[in-house]
């Protein structure tokens, strides 16, 4: 036994370095800036979004309470819940960037000289801050400006090419392609990763038993990246719902390129009928949950046919044991 | 690399390849490259000139000049740091607790962080906004920072995933010499993390560094504006004198080009990594 020590400040150390007494103190001040800031710019703004999408109000003044008549409002008025139409074109262009991506990146398995240059060149517009890809687009299909110059050397007639960014039919698809110019290179590289970590004794043996390209594709390569490619379309998905950057700086919504959120942005901050856009935000919030479950429960049950849905049980029961093992171990 | 048979029909997948990757590489880099020439031409070969042909030299620099004079770059380097280095630390902090204690609660704990990074960003804003208004953090720096902070769920998951391969013997060890509990994440786990902390400054970094919707609901004073917010000032002024909008695009770009052919392997692995969870 050590002596009792006499003064307070080494019986408080003392304290201090009692195991038990040392976990809650770790555990509490850890923990509470992370949890405070979850509470104040989650949790806390979640739980008034719901509760201010029942109120017709402003930032500052009066409220009323006005039970569900801003969400009627925002299925009711075409301009806010058509947008909602204007994400199909992103959507389009999602799976377009996904395909690009898959096919690029195969091609990247292969080998290819000077890689490095072509991946760089690629995956580099993933960088660009959305404003200045705005700019570097308004720019480029601007009437008479670099797109039409690169079509004219083809031999086109500047009178005959429309104005890219006002023609209500072919505007959305050309703002969509914006997006999947600054997203593919970086779905490539995702793709390649989980590629290149497939052992590439399977590509051998394959290569060896007399399978073509095709086929080495779609049974080694495919199945090995399958659940990258389904993360990557739910969070294409929920990305396409929520497209903003592109109609805000390049066209600022007008011909009707407004998405969802350009128009919650301006019913919120330049009409400021809070209540309404808080509405809006709820029903986009259910359709990305209501998106994200359906695409796993459609992949789990469509895709998966005996032998896989057997490897993926078989990974699940290794991950418990793992987990378990680590629960034992992790009791400090 | 894989096996292949050479053979007609392996030439022929070869050319097309290379073409295939070309006209990527292409389509990806013409729309910069022509914003790289328009931005060292004059007000007259802008206005006369076809926007495909070189400038007449490239030390024509005014058009820099005057998008400098504009965009605040020091302070968005200082934004993204400060945002950087809070960031990293109590993520780090978090996830180790997560991670290495089992107390009551837990669990939940880490499903309201998953459960919160399914809530749409831009959509959050309007209540966000509120909030920060009645704590009267609008227009400073600092509720900026805590805004970005708050709304960071990305890399207590990537610092997570790292701690779940870190073993615990070494936490053991080090209790057993009689190190705290604090002793033991600074002084032994926090070096450790170093891959999790770069592929989170990575993530992170880029992503403060281009931010644009929260600075221009928090940062409404000029003098607080990030490039983003300061970039986007220049649709109203210059409207269609593209020069000088090509100008600070480009200057907004430079320094992420530099940083990513500095970082590239890292980008690469870090993108991977945070997309697991992304």
């Amino acid at each position: 036994m050590k002596k009792q020590a006499s003064s307070g400040s080494s019986s408080f150390k003392q304290w201090f370095l009692k195991r038990d007494v040392q976990r809650v103190l770790v555990i509490l001040t850890f923990m509470a800036v992370p949890m405070l800031l979850l509470l104040l710019f989650t949790y806390i703004p979640f739980a008034k979004m719901i509760q201010f999408s029942f109120y017709n109000m402003k930032y500052i003044g009066e409220r009323k309470f006005v039970g569900l008549s801003n969400y009627r409002r925002v299925f009711q008025n075409k301009e806010l819940f058509g947008s909602l139409l204007v994400s199909l074109y992103y959507m389009g262009g999602g799976a377009v960037q996904l395909a690009l991506a898959l096919l690029f990146a195969s091609l990247f398995v292969f080998k290819v000289k000077g890689e490095g240059v072509f991946k760089a060149a690629m995956f580099f517009p993933y960088l660009i801050c959305g404003i200045a890809i705005g700019f570097i687009f308004k720019f480029f299909y601007f009437h008479g400006y670099v797109l039409d110059t690169i079509l004219q050397a083809f031999g086109m007639k500047l009178e005959n090419l429309p104005l890219w960014l006002q023609n209500t039919k072919i505007n959305n698809i050309a703002l969509a392609a914006t997006s999947v110019w600054r997203y593919t290179g970086q779905n490539t590289i995702l793709f390649l990763g989980a590629m290149m970590s497939v052992d590439s004794d399977l590509y051998e043996a394959a290569a060896l038993d007399g399978c073509n390209r095709w086929q080495q594709f779609r049974y080694i390569i495919l199945p090995s990246i399958k659940s990258i490619i389904v993360l990557n379309i739910i969070l294409c998905v929920s990305g396409c719902l929520s497209a903003f950057e592109p109609p805000y700086v390049i066209t600022n919504g007008s011909f009707g390129t407004a998405t969802y959120f350009v128009q919650m942005n301006s019913v919120a901050h330049e009409t400021q009928k809070v209540g309404l856009a808080c509405a809006m935000a709820i029903i986009l919030l259910g359709l990305i949950i209501l998106c994200t479950v359906g695409q796993k429960l459609f992949f789990k049950y469509v895709f998966n046919n005996g032998t896989e849905d057997e490897s993926a049980k078989a990974v699940r029961a290794k991950k418990k044991a793992l987990k378990m093992q680590q629960r034992k171990g992790s009791r400090v | 690399m894989i096996y292949l048979k050479k053979s007609f029909l392996g030439t022929v997948f070869d050319v097309m390849k290379y073409v295939i990757l070309t006209l990527a590489a292409l389509v990806a880099v013409v729309p910069v490259v022509v914003c790289v020439f328009t931005a060292f031409k004059t007000e007259d070969e802008y206005a006369h000139g076809s926007v495909l042909e070189l400038p007449k030299s490239f030390l024509y620099l005014d058009n820099f000049k005057e998008a400098i004079s504009k965009a605040n770059m020091l302070r968005c380097f200082l934004n993204t740091f400060l945002v950087l280095v809070c960031s990293v630390l109590i993520s780090a902090m978090l996830a180790y607790i997560l991670n290495r204690f089992r107390f009551p609660g837990r669990g939940m704990i880490e499903s309201l962080f998953l459960f919160a990074s399914l809530l749409p960003g831009i959509a959050m804003q309007v209540t966000i906004y509120q909030i920060m208004y009645s704590l009267g953090l609008i227009n400073h720096l600092y509720g900026y920072m805590i805004v970005l902070m708050g709304t960071d769920i990305i890399s207590i998951y990537l610092f997570l995933q790292f701690f779940e391969n870190l073993p615990t013997s070494l936490d053991e060890s080090a209790t057993m010499d009689g190190c705290t509990y604090f002793g033991v994440f600074f002084k032994i786990l926090f070096p450790l993390l170093k891959p999790a902390i770069m592929t989170t400054v990575v993530l992170k970094g880029v992503s403060v560094y281009n931010e644009y919707y929260a600075s221009n609901l928090y940062l409404q004073r000029p003098e607080l504006r990030t490039i983003s917010t300061a970039l986007y000032t220049f649709t109203g002024p210059y409207g269609s004198k593209y020069n000088y909008i090509c100008a600070g695009v480009l200057i907004t770009i430079l320094p992420l080009l530099i940083f990513f052919l500095l970082f590239q392997k890292q980008v690469y692995s870090g993108m991977a990594s945070g997309a697991v969870k992304g």
